[in-house]
């Protein structure tokens, strides 16, 4: 796949937006000389806070803006309160994360029950598509899913 | 109206919600005319991304057209068709002010590392994000940008996020003259950075995968070398040879925590979980680069511990520098090198798929079907 024999110089704007200034020390910033003022500078008014909104222990008050896509609810819901009670330095603040998502997934399918429907999961998946150009890898974990759950089946049949 | 809504990992679905709302004076409503699904939505999918709540719509890239606007916005208007960057920015906070756009104060209150993203977990401020009808853009008076007359929408959905991504990895590479630059990864992000390396005056640039359609793909967009690292003993001791045993100037890692290639990393990383997923790209890219060199990177890491390898950076005096891409910093530059044909975004898209079918559309970017390097989500209320 080498190609290095094309005379670079031609590709469209070659060389156009080098910049021997760009030394990378320091980020691409205008440098303004407004940091040491910390977070003393004018702000937008507050959007109003009316739903559960967690926020990162860095910070004493929430940010101007922010999104009210999915607030904290049911099991999940507690343990990012839990999570939220610790700094983004610390494990005890990710790893429940990550349990809690793992957790909410399971409330989803719950949620759906109750809404009287039974997730679709295998068109979420897209298992389709997955068929449809890679059959080979879809059939062989098809295969290995049967022949697991066939012998699950054979163990727990044995000991009863 | 039909947004796209995340189940848990591997599974979203399209379902119908509520219209967004003005929630700020400085909000605007966009309805959607194009949004694209990122090689970052993928660690969302994965379940990668930690506070990715179940009931959330992803989609950081998109462009739309303004329905509706709070009273203090003035920059946009009603009609105007615009692309929306992905970060969400106030504008007046110290960093913002720097033209540090990707790092704004008043966008997140959930972290202060990270800067408010549209549609990209609650870690990233919980906002719903593009893969839908509508969408509520705050701060509409800094980030929307209209699109100019003559430029094509697909070109400007991708100035969103891939051009502005790609061409500040090259940017953060500090690239000089005659250097040698090499792009670990061959996604959309990978292939532009590439791209762009040589706007900085290259006499290489090398782009490393393990996917063969994608390399080819990079080779003739690009117009770069591109190797499949499967094919080698060892990456980095390749890297070493092919310049002649010195390391590359400028190493750019636009891969992130998902990376293939390394048993330990993916078991660790990957597998169990010990650490923030496989850091495999960085560690090449640090191994590969020169001493004294520079190593750029764009690719998305979690927040736990990585396995990095730390005392290589000391030891070689690197400098590692990375950041989300300040887009708005950006655009004037970016939009003239599409104008004048310089750059051709749209030449990354190879899927055009409707928003209801957002389930394939995730399954054949993930596991990397059909040859696809970027797809193209369009609602049905398109105009
Ligand atoms: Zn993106
Ligand atoms: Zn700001």
């Amino acid at each position: 796949m080498n190609n290095q024999n094309q005379d670079f110089k031609n590709i469209p704007g070659w060389g156009m937006d080098i910049d021997p200034d760009n030394e990378p020390t320091y980020p691409i910033k205008n440098y303004t000389g407004d940091d040491h003022k910390r977070s003393n500078y004018e702000k937008a008014e507050q959007q109003p806070i009316n739903i559960e909104l967690l926020k990162s222990n860095e910070r004493p008050r929430p940010s101007v803006v922010f999104g009210t896509s999915a607030p904290p609810s049911g099991l999940s819901g507690a343990i990012r309160r839990y999570a939220f009670k610790h700094s983004e330095d610390r494990y005890r603040h990710w790893i429940p994360l990550i349990l809690a998502d793992r957790i909410n997934a399971w409330e989803g399918i719950i949620d759906d029950f109750k809404k009287g429907s039974f997730p679709d999961i295998v068109k979420e998946r897209g298992w389709k598509s997955e068929f449809r150009y890679n059959p080979v890898n879809m059939i062989g974990k098809a295969a290995i899913t049967l022949a697991v759950g066939g012998l699950v089946i054979k163990y727990l049949c044995k000991r009863k | 109206m039909l947004a796209m809504n995340y189940r848990g990992p591997y599974r979203v679905r399209t379902v119908e919600r509520p219209m967004p709302e003005i929630l700020h004076p400085e909000d605007a409503i966009v309805r959607v005319t194009r949004t694209c699904i990122c090689g970052s939505d993928l660690h969302l999918y994965h379940g990668m991304v930690p506070d990715t709540r179940v009931g959330s719509t992803f989609g950081h890239e998109f462009t739309g057209v303004v329905e509706e606007v709070g009273p203090l916005v003035t920059n946009v208007k009603v009609g105007d068709h615009v692309l929306v960057p992905f970060n969400i920015a106030c504008g007046k906070c110290n960093f913002c002010k720097q033209g540090l756009y990707g790092n704004c104060h008043e966008s997140n209150t959930m972290a202060t590392a990270v800067g408010g993203i549209f549609g990209y977990s609650h870690t990233a401020g919980g906002f719903d994000g593009g893969q839908a009808e509508y969408v509520r853009v705050p701060y509409a008076n800094v980030g929307p940008t209209v699109i100019p007359p003559d430029m094509d929408p697909d070109d400007a959905v991708l100035l969103t996020d891939v051009v502005p991504t790609g061409y500040q990895a090259a940017e953060m590479g500090g690239i000089k003259e005659g250097d040698t630059v090499v792009v670990f990864g061959a996604g959309p992000i990978g292939i532009m950075a590439a791209r762009c390396a040589w706007f900085f005056g290259p006499s290489r640039v090398i782009i490393i995968d393990h996917v063969d359609y994608r390399l080819e793909f990079a080779k003739n967009y690009a117009k770069c070398e591109a190797y499949n690292f499967k094919s080698m003993d060892d990456p980095v001791v390749f890297l070493k040879k092919t310049t002649d045993w010195y390391g590359a100037d400028v190493c750019i890692d636009c891969v992130g925590c998902e990376a293939e290639g390394n048993a330990l990393q993916t078991f660790t990383g990957k597998l169990t979980l010990m650490q923030a997923g496989a850091a495999t790209a960085l560690q090449w890219a640090i191994n590969s680069v020169k001493k004294g060199g520079i190593v750029s990177v764009v690719g998305v890491y979690g927040p736990p511990f990585n396995y990095v390898p730390i005392g290589n950076i000391l030891n070689k005096g690197i400098t590692l520098r990375a950041n989300q891409a300040s887009v708005k910093r950006l655009l004037p530059r970016l939009i003239d090198h599409v104008q004048s044909g310089r750059l051709n975004p749209k030449g990354l898209i190879t899927h055009r798929v409707p928003l209801e079918e957002i389930s394939e559309a995730y399954r054949i970017f993930s596991s990397k079907l059909d040859e696809c390097i970027k797809t193209v989500l369009i609602p049905s209320t398109k105009s």
